[in-house]
């Protein structure tokens, strides 16, 4: 069974971002990047599969520049057997990489694709959902645990209120949220071990899709800021402000 | 031209979000439909009571008592084509279901849109929330969720006409197991007037419950909590508030022991009144806070508590 993971390289969650003078995008020139959260957890998870010996092989794929390679690089470094760089200059929306995707599987013929449930940059949510919509696969969101056996695998999923539980013939899509597993970390011999494992590179260009971006960013803001607040010494001075200033009845 | 609205439902009540959605859906000033997918009578004839519906089209199936993305995506591109704008409020339901349809249909899809404007154009946040993001999209339909908070509930009232539509065949290859509710005698944490959220702080489950039920009970509010307590087995998971957790924006949100991470502030900075108690003065929390207590929590809420009518 193989396992192809999609691992995309965002700015490191810790890093508050900046918007550019002129409003046209973030400034992330020099700015600390990394595996998107999520997408870790999609690997973790997919190595516990190939080592509690279901799969037999684990794949991980990003779409980007050549920068990308160091995302693929931890991925390999987590455990991963080789990964693919699908290469271009321009800017992905979820759908185009949905498409190149797409593509990348009918190629692997992969039994499962993880994915993480959303990017921490566009906040999107939307990748594994549309992969699995074009490839009329079944699909579990937003997945909390992954139980393989035979052809079947079981999956939890965190929804609104509660959890809900599917289970789906493969080849399907799963993107992982957060509680999934606890990633490990990366060793340095690892990563020195990940650099003689192969990327290899496709060129999007090859793969025969439209790229232009669907979605026009016009402009990026700052978002208006909540009015300053004050302090308050004590239980009882806050209960009389929202008393009476807030006019709340407590 | 019209519009649909995937009208969420838990199988026994219509998601209030609904009536959001339908105040954002009126921006096209088209007749909306709303789908209602597997759900009872009851559900139907709430969805038809919001004011500014025009139909309510109810599809019921076996297989839509517990709807799978699979089967509610291939339900709405069975109508699609009779809609230029496909939107739904933004839940774990509708962002499962939405981008299947919209790669099917090769549209980009808009999620949590906080503003809709002339054009195709939507102010939506990126960066758990840091930025704001003004997006035009070159798309012929418009398919999109949208941010509940922003949008004002649509009143009741009205009466759309009702319309019974078939279900295209199942979708086998996915099977419908099981599903666990966190059952709470609490308000829901999504509608709720006042949020109490706490954070890892409290230390433990015990203490979490210890310390922030009786001021929830007093308050009439609903319970959240941080990721760091969710996941450290203080709060279940579906209370967690947040950029990966449910968005709240209640007239009182009270952060107890939260540091307030973006991550955490993305969750509820659009709340009327925040108040932060935290014994860190330099906690981000106080950032967004328009009441501020530097307190140990463990003193602060007791005395809270006991100072409440
Ligand atoms: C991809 C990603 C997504 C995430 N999504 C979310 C999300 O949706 N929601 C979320 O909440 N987080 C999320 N996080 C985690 C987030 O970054 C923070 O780690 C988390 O919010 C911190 O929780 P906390 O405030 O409980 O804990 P801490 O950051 O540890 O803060 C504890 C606070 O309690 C205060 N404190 C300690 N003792 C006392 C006392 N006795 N009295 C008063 N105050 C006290 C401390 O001063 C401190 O400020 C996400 C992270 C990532 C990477
Ligand atoms: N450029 C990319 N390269 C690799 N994976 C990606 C890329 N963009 C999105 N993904 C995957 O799709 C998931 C959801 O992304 P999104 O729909 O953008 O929120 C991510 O967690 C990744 O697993």
């Amino acid at each position: 069974m193989k396992i192809l993971v999609a691992v995309k390289r965002v700015v490191d969650y810790n890093i508050k971002v900046r918007v550019k003078p002129d409003g046209s995008d973030v400034d992330i020139d020099g700015v600390k990047m990394g595996v998107n959260p999520f997408d870790e957890n999609a690997i973790e998870e997919a190595l516990r599969l190939k080592e509690q010996g279901k799969a037999t092989e684990v794949v991980a794929v990003s779409f980007g520049t050549q920068v990308n390679q160091d995302v693929l690089r931890h991925a390999l470094a987590m455990g991963a057997d080789r990964a693919i760089l699908v290469e271009s200059t321009a800017k992905l929306q979820s759908l185009s990489v949905a498409k190149l995707l797409k593509a990348v599987v009918e190629r692997e013929q992969p039994n499962i694709i993880l994915l993480g449930k959303q990017s921490i940059d566009d906040d999107a949510g939307q990748m594994g959902q549309m992969l699995a919509g074009l490839l009329n696969y079944p699909q579990a969101t937003f997945a909390s645990s992954v139980k393989v056996e035979g052809n079947e695998v079981t999956v939890t999923r965190e929804v609104d209120g509660g959890t809900e539980t599917l289970s789906m013939d493969l080849p399907a899509v799963i993107t992982a949220d957060l509680r999934l597993n606890e990633p490990r970390f990366v060793k340095l011999p690892n990563l020195m071990m990940a650099r003689k494992k192969p990327i290899e590179t496709i060129n999007a260009d090859e793969l025969g899709i439209q790229l232009e971006p669907r979605l026009k960013l016009l402009k990026v803001n700052e978002p208006p800021a909540r009015k300053p607040g004050i302090r308050v010494n004590s239980v009882e001075e806050l209960l009389s402000k929202l008393r009476a200033e807030e006019g709340i009845t407590l | 031209m019209k519009t649909l609205i995937i009208a969420e439902h838990n199988g026994k009540q219509l998601s209030p979000a609904v009536q959001q959605a339908v105040t954002a859906a009126q921006f096209w000033r088209a007749p909306i439909d709303l789908l209602v997918a597997g759900g009872n009578d009851s559900i139907v004839q709430a969805a038809a009571s919001i004011s500014g519906v025009n139909r309510v089209l109810h599809a019921n199936a076996a297989h839509l008592a517990h709807p799978l993305a699979e089967d509610v995506a291939n339900l709405i591109l069975s109508i699609a084509g009779d809609y230029q704008v496909i939107l739904a409020a933004h839940s774990s339901f509708s962002r499962n279901i939405l981008p299947r349809v919209s790669a099917l249909l090769d549209v980009a899809m808009i999620s949590d849109a906080l503003t809709i404007q002339a054009d195709n154009t939507y102010t939506r946040s990126g960066y758990a929330g840091n930025v704001h993001n003004l997006v035009q999209s070159t798309d012929s339909v418009q398919i999109l969720t949208i941010h509940g908070s922003s949008f004002a509930a649509a009143s009741l009232g009205g009466s759309a006409e009702i319309i019974n539509i078939d279900a295209p065949a199942p979708f086998t290859k996915t099977r419908w197991i099981s599903e666990t509710h966190n059952l709470s005698d609490r308000p829901a944490l999504s509608s709720a007037k006042i949020v109490v959220s706490g954070g890892r702080s409290l230390g433990s489950a015990e203490k979490f419950e210890e310390v922030l039920a009786p001021l929830a009970a007093k308050l009439g509010a609903a319970l959240g909590a941080t990721r760091a307590a969710v996941d450290a087995g203080y709060a279940p998971n579906d209370i967690q508030v947040g950029q990966t957790g449910v968005v709240v924006a209640p007239e009182l949100y009270i952060a107890v022991g939260v540091s307030g991470a973006v991550q955490h502030t993305y969750g509820m900075k659009d709340s009327k009144i925040v108040v932060a108690i935290n014994q860190d003065p330099d906690a981000p929390i106080f950032q967004v806070a328009d009441y501020g207590l530097v307190a140990d929590l463990f003193q602060a809420v007791p005395t809270l508590t006991a100072a409440l009518n």
